[in-house]
């Protein structure tokens, strides 16, 4: 089962990383970006008899960094 | 007794000689050598080091991949045990991974890597690791980081200066750390992480040695 991971920093904490592409952006002129987070997408092939909670406790202790992060688990019907 | 440290290296570690280097120079006997996939460590340690660097290239997040490496199992249990913890720099990214202090290290606001001398002021100095110096002090130690931004929520923020944890403070803003935290002690105070790296500054040759006192003051309550 492949197995989507999309990896976000939370609302409100400053992303960096995020303002310098948006600042790149509207330096090629691109006008009415409004703001630009960055995050990480990581993509899994998993045994099909994997759980949810056993993906959910994935993201918690590795894949994502709940102090600063938030995770969206996509499966494969839905990608 | 003989004071007995270990320094752990990981892959991509690249100041463990350095604080070997320190430690043994304050000490007088040279730390044990620890290699990541070791399952265990050695017995009967008074100091735990976890030294700077990039462990695993920062794959994933800086620390990250180091926190899930075998020995971390051990260095969580024997600071569950009250062993004395030193993480510096990328050791404090992966202190906060292994979830045996709070907050995170995020990318350095201004993008860029800070490599300078800065100042620090010492805001606790009653713990393990900050008794050789007098609170409020100011001691100049260099960082050189890329995701030295300390953050946590307002709340774990709170926590950390009621308690006292907040050991060690940008006297400048260096790196977007949330107000300003270089250092942090866990509850029992007996772990601290740090982004500047108090084993750069040791000998004359530094530059400065306002990281000594650190090291002599571990090596004086725990030898």
């Amino acid at each position: 089962m492949k197995v989507r991971v999309h990896v976000s920093l939370k609302p409100g904490v400053l992303d960096p990383q995020g303002r310098a592409v948006h600042h790149a952006l509207e330096g090629l002129g691109f006008a009415g970006v409004q703001d630009v987070r960055v995050g990480r997408l990581i993509e899994l092939d998993v045994a099909d008899d994997t759980t949810d909670a056993a993906l959910d406790e994935m993201c918690r202790r590795l894949l994502a960094n709940m102090v600063i992060e938030n995770y969206r688990i996509e499966k494969a019907e839905q990608v | 007794m003989a004071f007995r440290a270990a320094v752990i290296t990981f892959p991509g570690s690249n100041c463990d000689r350095d604080m070997a280097v320190a430690l043994e120079k304050v000490a007088g006997t040279a730390p044990l050598r620890v290699w990541h996939g070791d399952a265990a460590l050695p017995d009967r340690l008074d100091l735990i080091a976890l030294p700077g660097g990039f462990s695993y290239g920062d794959y994933l997040r800086s620390g990250a991949m180091a926190a899930q490496s075998p020995v971390m199992r051990a260095v969580v249990e024997a600071a569950g045990r009250g062993v004395p913890v030193l993480g510096v720099c990328n050791g404090f990214q992966v202190l906060t991974e292994a979830g045996l202090l709070p907050g995170a290290l995020m990318r350095n606001a201004g993008q860029t890597f800070i490599c300078r001398t800065v100042p620090l002021v010492v805001e606790n100095a009653q713990s393990l690791f900050t008794a050789g110096y007098a609170a409020g002090q100011q001691i100049r130690i260099p960082v050189a980081h890329h995701d030295g931004n300390y953050f946590a929520d307002a709340d774990t923020l709170d926590r950390l200066e009621g308690e006292g944890r907040v050991a060690f403070r940008y006297v400048d803003t260096c790196n977007g750390s949330q107000r300003d935290i270089a250092g942090v002690l866990n509850m029992a105070g007996n772990v601290l992480g740090m982004m500047p790296h108090p084993e750069r500054a040791v000998e004359d040759d530094h530059g400065g040695t306002d990281g000594r006192a650190l090291f002599e003051a571990a090596v004086r309550q725990l030898a």
